[in-house]
């Protein structure tokens, strides 16, 4: 246990996230993962707005949309990238009780937002017929935006394997980049979700 | 041992300062989402105006969320940027790519 005691020192570095050499790889791993989803996304954005008006017959973007909901799915997912900037702020202060708590307010808020879009996809489904089949415009739809969804909920997955599977051992230089890569991630999933209001609901709005 | 706890006292304190900034980009994240919505859901502007509007204050979040949220401000963010930055210009071309098909 010798090992263990040595990653978790009396006094914290000031960056316990990026004290160690596993510490910065991860970070710069994950820095180049979301370079990847950068163009990842960028395809299934550009495949939407060039199908958003080939409906075949079906509902358009400004019939489809509500505004309402999309305003609350942002400010779930807007807070929840604040919550997680408070459990990184604990995390600083090597205070793992209030992270674990910051990190479990961002996971509900999490779970929120996904319930919120599971409802709005089966409010397109049965009210309006509107499916992944039913034009060029519903794949692109839902393809983009249901591949931010799961997203959300793979982080979702990722946040509660972290906090449970660290929930006895503490704070400490083994796990703190962990929970850094964690934040991280979550912070791009908003980002995404900022170019998915702007871009489809709210230019499908005007449009 | 009183010297360690000095230090963590300092880096408390500068670990607050930085919260204090965290929550004034917070609320300016929100006043740009509030706003553009607002745009969107009166309907006070023409689309030739509301359109670059949504998109610049949609670029101002990510902007945000990526220096002080993802604290690409501070240092040691170089490769960091490196990657993200040849991320975007990589998503520019394919956004630009797949929409130029569809203009004729």
């Amino acid at each position: 246990m010798s090992h263990d005691h040595s990653l978790n020192p009396e006094t914290m570095p000031q960056h316990p996230e990026k004290a160690t050499l596993e510490g910065k790889n991860k970070f710069l791993g994950l820095w180049f993962f979301l370079g990847g989803e950068t163009v990842l996304f960028a395809s299934l954005f550009g495949t939407y707005l060039a199908l958003k008006n080939s409906t075949a017959g079906g509902p358009t973007t400004q019939e489809l949309y509500g505004l309402e909901l999309v305003f609350v799915m942002t400010m779930l997912l807007l807070t929840s990238s604040l919550t997680s900037v408070y459990a990184m702020y604990h995390m600083k202060n090597n205070d793992f009780k209030k992270m674990q708590l910051w990190l479990g307010i961002t996971g509900l808020l999490g779970i929120g937002f996904l319930a919120c879009e599971i409802y709005e996809f089966y409010h397109y489904i049965h009210e309006y017929g509107f499916t992944f089949r039913s034009s060029a415009f519903g794949s692109a739809f839902y393809t983009l935006v249901g591949f931010h969804g799961g997203h959300v909920l793979f982080g979702l997955c990722w946040l509660s394997a972290i906090m449970i599977r660290n929930a006895k051992r503490g704070l400490n230089l083994y796990n703190a980049p962990k929970f850094n890569t964690f934040s991280l991630y979550w912070h791009f999933i908003d980002v995404v979700w900022v170019f998915i209001f702007t871009v489809v609901y709210l230019m499908g709005k005007v449009a | 041992m009183a010297n360690n706890t000095k230090t963590n006292e300092f880096h408390k304190e500068q670990n607050k300062e930085e919260m204090k900034k965290q929550l004034i980009t917070f609320a300016a994240m929100i006043i740009f989402t509030v706003i553009a919505f607002l745009i969107v859901g009166t309907g006070i502007m023409s689309k030739m105006m509301a359109i670059p509007l949504l998109l610049i204050m949609a670029l101002i979040q990510v902007a945000f969320q990526f220096y002080y949220f993802m604290h690409m401000k501070d240092k040691g963010h170089e490769l960091a940027s490196i990657m993200i930055y040849g991320g975007v210009w990589a998503a520019i071309l394919t956004v630009a790519a797949l929409t130029l098909v569809i203009w004729w």
